[in-house]
């Protein structure tokens, strides 16, 4: 009774190192080869068109509805302490420090990132992957790096677009629909927002969501077992990683940037 | 006649099931060698472990003077450069069209222009009776065109080896009898060396010089098709007559109907 308890802790615990030890030879080969991309710069184009581009609308709306509802909740308190000026500031600094990376993030893991994993496996499903590899072209250059760069690349300016976005749902509930002073919604925003503190360290996680998030699709679609359950299964393993992965790296990034 | 492909005491398992055990093979240049035997026999494996997409646990496969399973990955990439595999649904890129999809190795592979990579397109697919087919996606066409398309691909960079995984599976007789006479023309005009996985005996003994049998991992018949035709061996006998009863069971091996039915018990 003890010793298969034992034995499969044992092999639970090894297995885990082993997955986790592949993945890290997949990532740091991926990166190695990604040098090659510069030969074919039309792959990451046609890559950031699909994986960016048509995760653009869902971006601006989300944004646009999350600002007005930070907006519309933030005069509600706000307004309790006669502070309904500084409206604008708690707006930009809610976006760009956490929620602007963080719901991008969510969203494009939920948009992008299963579509990746989805077709990666589809892929491997239907030997297309193997194919590449009995013409001697490897697919983790020629599949996963291209796609790897474009979510990154795209994750930080989908939440640049985010927040931007945000201010202005922020702006048209706060000052045009409830009457918040023009003036002070922008100037307090002007004054209290840091660009380097706030909105840099904003961008920074976004980038590190980004390339968190597509690695994990790839990976989770690159190890998928040929199966259609298995595919599936991956598809939602990338979605709960994904959205675990963020949180936990969001809490640290903000341990890290933002505590003194 | 030198061989291209020389398999000696190769032995490969997944976990603790033996898949194949002490196979000893020979594939003469030029020549279309059949592997032959039914589902689970080992037949893709052999495929595999000579692309290098397996490694044996035992012994090796030489490919042009070069034991595949000991090359870094570098020198493996140039050695399937001279390779070409058809597998068994085609796997052709469904984001590409058929042009895309034969001109993938020659863009991947040589600088040729695009003007010529656009002639050498073209003749591939001229040779398989698709050069019309060109601009339709893998979604517009049959799955015997799309074995054809793939039978271009595979040949597109001429190579010396070319490897078919079960290339008659699932065709209509028309289409396996194209197919089948594409591969013995092709082998011939390109001076090419075929391995022919299949357990199609018809068009296997059609174009195959020599053929190979296999069962659970080893081989168990080997010689010619006439030969293979009179052969008293009952696994041949079996296989190549299509007979139900002989030493290849219907069930899987295990437990009796009567045990499983707890008949045994009541006795």
């Amino acid at each position: 009774m003890m010793r298969s308890f034992l034995t499969s802790v044992g092999g639970g615990a090894r297995d885990y190192v082993e997955s986790v030890g592949f993945a890290a030879r997949t990532f740091f080969t991926m990166i190695g080869l990604s040098p090659g991309i510069l030969r074919r710069p039309r792959l990451l184009v046609e890559q950031l068109h699909i994986i960016g581009n048509y995760s653009l609308l869902i971006i601006t709306l989300s944004g646009l509805f999350v600002g007005m509802v930070l907006g519309l909740q933030g005069y509600y308190t706000l307004n309790k302490y006669g502070a309904s000026e500084s409206l604008g500031l708690l707006v930009a600094l809610g976006l760009t420090r956490e929620l602007g990376p963080v719901i991008t993030a969510l969203l494009f893991a939920g948009r992008a990132g299963t579509s990746l994993t989805a077709e990666i496996g589809l892929m491997k499903a239907g030997e297309q992957l193997s194919a590449m590899e009995m013409m001697a072209v490897n697919p983790i250059q020629r599949v996963l790096a291209p796609r790897f760069w474009a979510g990154a690349i795209s994750v930080p300016l989908l939440a640049s677009i985010f927040s931007a976005v945000g201010i202005l749902g922020g702006w048209l509930v706060g000052v045009q629909l409830i009457g918040v002073d023009e003036g002070a919604f922008w100037s307090q925003m002007q004054g209290g927002v840091d660009v380097w503190k706030d909105i840099f360290n904003g961008f920074v996680k976004s980038v590190v969501f980004g390339i968190a998030i597509t690695f994990i699709a790839l990976y989770q679609g690159y190890e998928a077992n040929p199966t259609p359950e298995d595919v599936s299964g991956a598809t939602t393993r990338t979605v709960v990683i994904s959205s675990l992965m963020i949180w936990w790296l969001d809490f640290m990034l903000t341990a890290l940037m933002f505590s003194k | 006649m030198s061989n291209l492909v020389e398999i000696r005491d190769l032995h490969f398992s997944y976990g603790k099931r033996a898949i194949l055990s002490g196979l000893r093979m020979d594939f003469p240049r030029g020549k279309v060698v059949a592997v032959m035997g039914g589902s689970g026999s080992g037949k893709t494996t052999v495929l595999r472990l000579i692309g290098g997409q397996l490694r044996p646990q035992k012994g090796g496969v030489n490919v042009d003077g070069q034991i595949v399973h000991q090359l870094k990955t570098k020198e493996l990439y140039l050695l399937r450069r001279k390779m070409g595999m058809l597998f068994q649904h085609g796997a052709l890129f469904t984001d590409l069209t058929v042009y895309e999809n034969v001109a993938f190795p020659l863009r991947e592979h040589t600088d040729l222009s695009e003007e010529l990579i656009r002639d050498l397109v073209l003749m591939k697919l001229h040779a398989v009776g698709l050069r019309n087919a060109a601009p339709l996606k893998p979604a517009e066409i049959s799955g015997g065109m799309a074995r054809r398309v793939a039978l271009a691909r595979s040949i597109a960079l001429d190579p010396e080896l070319i490897m078919y995984d079960e290339p008659f599976a699932g065709l209509d007789p028309i289409s396996m009898g194209v197919t089948a006479n594409l591969i013995r023309n092709l082998n011939d005009a390109l001076g090419s060396t075929t391995i022919l996985v299949s357990h199609d005996v018809k068009e296997s003994f059609m174009i195959a010089d020599y053929v190979y049998f296999l069962s659970q991992g080893k081989i168990v018949a080997h010689g010619t098709p006439q030969e293979m035709m009179v052969s008293t061996d009952p696994y041949v006998k079996q296989f190549v007559h299509a007979e139900t009863d002989g030493p290849v069971p219907f069930h899987y091996p295990g437990k009796s109907l009567a045990d499983d039915l707890g008949l045994g018990a009541r006795r």
